[in-house]
């Protein structure tokens, strides 16, 4: 077992870097605390590999522990491309984020504010509905209801509700 | 059985286009689907009473002990006999009752026919789930034929109420009948109910008690009792034959099944009787006394509909022989009158248009054949001989005075007596207030205008009415039905003799209970008005449906008050949340767990002590970024952690890494200063204060949480790694010294794979955003683009500073000399750097060989497609930036997307290959050959999909710098114009403006 201290030093200042930076609400700061995450976690995996050994270029003579790992290297490498895509994605992002509301920030959602701030009245469920006596509307009380269908679905109409202590 | 229910389903399946066909009258031909199940059933009388009832069993998921098991026997023979008999009926009625020119017809036939076959299903299925799942139909084509008039709101409201009241005693009751078949070990109700006793004091005993109140509570849910019964009443927005049907005769009919079902095994269960008969009772008088105070006449059915089956449930439920044969009697004669009355209602609204008590006068006399039909179902209701209520209801009193005088009665047995007495005085003076209020000429109220009825309107009624007098005079064929249920209980220590239906039992206590009942009811009809005002003393008590909408209301609160809290719209807010549960979980764990710090632990590799300089390095430009209130120094300091990084990747023993990353970072910082030249230089920052502390703390602890974690997670490895073999493996099957690139193209080759992949999504994603349209693959030559008249600069006053710099450039470069690069002239003399273009065309095609040689020696030295790819896609960028866009496109002339997908192809193929061969997906093989110059080569295939990895990394950077440098560009010039639409006249030139500017300086960082 071997743990590099070193390497988890760095690994966990890039990780508080990158924290802070993705709270951050400008979006490049943002990108660049992914960007220190990334780099915090290519470090991670590197430690795994423990002492830092020979480049794994294979050789009869050695022995597989003289090398430097080459299975986090391989991860590592993986990482890197990827990172770099994903970067450059985000740039785009950024770019558009810019192009279309002149603004390298992350707003609030107004949509969820509002949801938020939504009574719980909903008129499917709470609006007062008159009492119907009948399906079949041919009275006089009940063709005026007729003319105007949603009379019966306005609430204020009637206090009486179906089926209530009537 | 099984074949029955396929038939009614097929037959709904088919419902609208027989109604498409024939209108209304189609509803004769679904009536007739389950009068010939009725006529079946006539037939399997025999085998069904005399060979103990007949089973068909079809597997369905054996592994989930699920079949589709079914079982005739006297019970649910009788159920199915009202089922059928009634749904036909009901059927018959629709056809007069519905015009040709509503909607839905077809929707609505089918719904209903189906549930008179889900209810078929529901009380012969003799599996646990089955039972669950015809339950659960039920509920939901109630729930659609309540709500089959969309359009008004109180339906609407009225069927989702009864959704959800009975979905939720739906829901316990699943829980219970799962409960019951794992204690049981079977899912057989049959076989469940054998061993019900053994069940109750077994070692299971506590949980089949919770099983049975909890299957109790679907029954008492779906029977409308207390404190559930409000939805009854509700669900009268639906058409009346669906009240007949659903709401009277079958479906709230379930819940009395089921405690009929399980009486025979469980009735002994502690909670059993306290459930049963108190909420029975309780429904019963509630029920009774709502229906004195309703004014339409349906309401007045609904709320005795809802005091009968609590009555129903009481006596079902009670568990005794006399009671059985009492309570099936009984739901038969509520069946019968019940459906009738219903039917009569919607006459009487379908033919004069109110419902209304106090509108309705001098029916009566309009239709006396509707009165006598409704006055024999009202009679029998009320318990009048010698009609089927009364032959069932002095049973009912039979059996509860034994049970409440009896030698061995409990002590409030008597009590429950006088309950049902009283309950059935409620019925009787409602039954009396029903007929009054339907029929009476009233002194005041006009005669209600009433159309005559056809006869086949009223056959349904009428056929009912006379059954409830047929079975009245003659109720041994019904006795002889139910008898062998009843027998079921006369096995109890307790048990007493079953006794018989029958018009005449002499004088007994009962006939006096009878005699008490009309005297009292019929004192309580003659004194209505005092009655009713009585009733109006008392305050509204508790009301069942105002305490649902309470209910309801509540959770809508809760849920917005929930959603608000966590759904703020704030992503500093999720993520603050997301990483102090990340970092705390793992932090809690290892401070509960307290374990001594692993072994090995050494703060500077002896091998490499240089690491603590590069991570003095990465540290300081961490935290330079941290602080940096500009953008591009920001991004230099990130840039700065990443060279350190490949500096502790060689010192560590990483060749491949340390080359990869730095060309990598390179890139990267190119594509910032592209992508953000025209963003402001200044970084704001407005997240301060109180926030900022909570940055600080949640980023430390994120930090050293991390670090403790790695410790003990490395501390924690007790297996040799696995990448001890690599080297071995990478040599001799891969054909290659170079062990991590052999990994990569081979031993994990499927890994690279999916990673090119995302690579391609990537910059499909990049050019997509930056070109919004199309992927932008079109390639554009140099030809026809004019001299010098790329980002030429016109904004700028000559007698500035800026303005005389801009003229020495312009005489400095204004030659038309031959040019160093293809398309070095189209750019405007200010942006040409005459050094940059010799170097590039010095060194351009030096670099791609280099990544040529980079991509194939990377099987055995540092290297590889990544790597060769990345210099290739840097040589690219050399060229962009020294020749512009157009020098870019001369460059590559094959289309970004092009390489991308031949790249993914060729790896594809490298994969795909050796299966033809005769091996396994990415095998690689080792050809050997010689060459002139070169001697002996050994060529390993994996270099092919190493190809291909070069490939897709090359067109991932070609994207790059189409998209954020090339397309952008052009943005800025205002020519390709693609955002035109997006901004207006003004502050595009203004964009233009401030954009050549800092592409000018852009250019100077890179």
């Amino acid at each position: 077992m071997s743990i590099n201290l070193t390497l988890l030093i760095v690994m966990g200042v890039l990780y508080a870097c990158g924290i802070y930076l993705i709270l951050e609400r400008s979006l490049t700061r943002v990108l660049l605390g992914l960007m220190l995450l990334a780099n915090a976690t290519n470090i991670l995996i590197l430690s795994t590999g423990g002492y830092a050994g020979l480049a794994p270029l294979f050789d009869k003579e050695t022995g597989p522990d003289a090398y430097s790992d080459p299975l986090p290297q391989a991860l590592i490498l993986t990482s890197i491309v990827i990172s770099f895509a994903v970067t450059a994605f985000m740039l785009g992002i950024i770019y558009r984020t810019w192009v279309l509301a002149r603004q390298d920030e992350i707003q609030d959602d107004l949509e969820d504010v509002r949801v938020a701030k939504t009574p719980s009245f909903d008129a499917e469920d709470d609006a007062i509905v008159p009492l119907e006596t009948s399906e079949f509307a041919i009275t006089p009380s009940n063709t005026s209801d007729h003319g105007h269908p949603e009379a019966t679905e306005t609430p204020n109409t009637a206090s009486t509700q179906e089926g209530g202590s009537a | 059985m099984i074949t029955v229910l396929a038939i009614t389903f097929v037959a709904a399946t088919v419902a609208p286009l027989i109604f498409r066909k024939l209108g209304r009258n189609a509803f004769y031909a679904l009536a007739a689907v389950p009068a010939a199940a009725f006529v079946w059933l006539l037939f399997q009388y025999g085998p069904v009473y005399s060979d103990g009832g007949i089973e068909e069993v079809l597997p369905w998921i054996p592994s989930l002990k699920l079949e589709l098991a079914f079982r005739m026997d006297p019970l649910a023979w009788v159920m199915s006999l009202l089922i059928l008999g009634v749904g036909s009926l009901v059927l018959v009625y629709c056809a007069r009752y519905f015009k040709n020119k509503d909607a839905d017809l077809g929707g609505f036939g089918a719904q209903l026919l189906a549930f008179a076959g889900a209810m078929f299903g529901l009380v012969t299925s003799d599996d646990l789930l089955m039972l669950f799942i015809f339950w659960e139909l039920t509920t939901i084509l109630s729930y659609l034929l309540i709500g089959y008039a969309r359009t008004r709101l109180a339906a609407r409201r009225s069927a989702l109420q009864a959704l959800m009241v009975t979905t939720a005693g739906g829901l316990a009751m699943l829980v219970g009948l799962i409960i019951l078949g794992q204690a049981a070990g079977t899912y057989r109700i049959s076989a469940i109910l054998d061993q019900a006793g053994a069940l109750m004091t077994g070692p299971m005993a506590g949980a089949v008690t919770a099983a049975v109140v909890l299957v109790l509570a679907g029954a008492v849910t779906k029977s409308a009792l207390v404190p559930f019964h409000f939805w009854l009443p509700g669900a009268m927005a639906a058409p009346t034959p669906v009240s007949a049907y659903l709401h009277a005769a079958a479906m709230v009919k379930a819940g009395i099944y089921i405690v009929a079902r399980l009486a025979p095994g469980f009735s002994e269960s502690q909670f059993w009787l306290p459930v049963v008969l108190g909420l029975g009772l309780a429904t019963m008088l509630v029920g009774g006394y709502r229906a004195l105070r309703q004014t339409d006449i349906k309401l007045i059915l609904a709320y005795g509909t809802v005091s009968q089956l609590g009555f129903l449930t009481m006596v079902v439920g009670l568990g005794r022989p006399d009671a059985a044969l009492a309570g099936l009697g009984l739901l038969l004669a509520h069946g019968l009158f019940k459906a009738a009355l219903f039917l009569v209602v919607g006459i009487i609204d379908h033919q004069s248009g109110t419902r209304d008590i106090r509108k309705l006068s001098g029916v009566f006399r309009s239709s006396r054949a509707l009165g006598v039909v409704a006055a024999i179902a009202a009679a029998s209701m009320a318990g009048v001989p010698p009609l089927a209520g009364f032959v069932a209801k002095e049973s009912v009193f039979e059996a509860f005075v034994h049970y409440g005088t009896g030698d061995d009665a409990p002590a409030w047995g008597i009590w429950i007596l006088v309950g049902l007495v009283i309950g059935s005085i409620l019925t009787f003076a409602y039954s009396a207030r029903f007929m009054w209020g339907a029929f009476a000429t009233k002194p005041g109220v006009e005669p209600t205008p009433f159309k005559p009825i056809k006869p086949a309107f009223l056959a349904a009624p009428a056929i009912l009415s006379f059954l409830t007098i047929v079975y009245g005079l003659w109720p041994a064929p019904v006795d002889t039905w139910i008898q062998p249920y009843a027998a079921l209980f006369a096995d109890r220590p307790d048990a007493v003799d079953a006794g018989h239906l029958a018009l005449w039992h002499g004088l007994t206590p009962a006939l006096g209970l009878t005699a008490i009942t009309f005297a009292a009811g019929a004192a309580m009809f003659y004194g209505r008005n005092l009655v009713s005002r009585a009733q109006g003393l008392v305050p509204d008590w508790v009301d069942g449906d105002r305490a649902y909408q309470h209910t309801i209301g509540a959770l809508d609160d809760v849920a917005v008050w929930v959603t608000g809290r966590t759904q703020r719209g704030s992503l500093y807010f999720y993520l603050a949340v997301i990483l102090t549960v990340a970092f705390a979980v793992p932090a809690t764990a290892l401070i509960v767990a307290n374990k001594p710090l692993p072994d090995g632990i050494y703060f500077i590799d002896p091998n490499s002590p240089l690491q603590m300089v590069a991570g003095a390095g990465i540290v300081v430009g961490a935290l330079a970024a941290v602080r940096a209130n500009k953008r591009f120094l920001a991004v230099l300091m990130v840039s700065v952690t990443g060279y350190g990084i490949a500096l502790m990747f060689a010192l560590q023993g990483a060749p491949d890494l340390a080359l990869t990353q730095m060309l990598v970072e390179t890139i990267v910082l190119v594509a910032f200063v592209l992508a953000m030249r025209s963003l402001p230089a200044e970084l704001r920052d407005r997240t301060g204060g109180r926030l900022r502390v909570i940055r600080v703390i949640i980023g430390a602890a994120f930090g050293i949480t991390m670090i403790f974690v790695a410790i003990y997670a490395m501390g924690a490895r007790v297996a040799t790694p696995i990448s001890l073999d690599f080297p071995r493996l990478a040599y001799e099957g891969g054909g290659g010294l170079n062990v991590v690139n052999v990994t990569l193209v081979d031993i994990r080759a499927w890994d690279t794979f999916g990673e090119i992949s995302v690579l391609a999504i990537a910059a499909t994603g990049v050019a997509s955003l930056i070109f919004v349209r199309s992927r932008g693959d079109r390639i554009k030559t140099s030809e026809a683009v004019p001299e010098g008249s790329v980002g030429r600069r016109t904004d700028v006053d000559r007698g500035s500073r800026d303005g005389a710099t801009l003229a020495v450039a312009k005489k400095f470069t204004d030659v038309s000399r031959d040019a160093w690069l293809v398309a070095g002239r189209t750019l405007a003399p200010e942006r040409r750097s005459i050094i940059f273009e010799v170097v590039t065309r010095l060194i351009f095609h030096s670099m791609i060989v280099f990544s040529i040689y980079l991509l194939l020696a990377g099987h055995n030295l540092p290297g590889g497609g990544f790597a060769g790819g990345l210099t290739a896609g840097l040589a690219l960028t050399i060229r962009y930036l020294a020749g512009g866009r157009f020098e870019l496109s001369e460059a590559a002339t094959v289309s970004a997307g092009t390489l991308l997908g031949t790249g993914l192809a060729t790896a594809a193929a490298s994969g795909v290959v050796p299966l033809f061969l005769g091996g396994q997906v990415f095998q690689s093989a080792i050809i050997e050959f010689w060459l002139p110059v070169f001697g002996d080569v050994k060529f390993v295939t994996s270099t092919i999909f190493d190809i291909g990895v070069y490939i897709v990394v090359v067109g991932l950077a070609l994207d790059v710098l189409r998209s954020l440098g090339a397309e952008i560009d052009e943005h800025f010039e205002g020519k390709g114009a693609p955002l035109a639409e997006e901004e207006d006249a003004a502050d595009h030139s203004v964009l233009a403006g401030e954009a050549a500017e800092s592409a000018a300086s852009g250019k100077g960082t890179a």
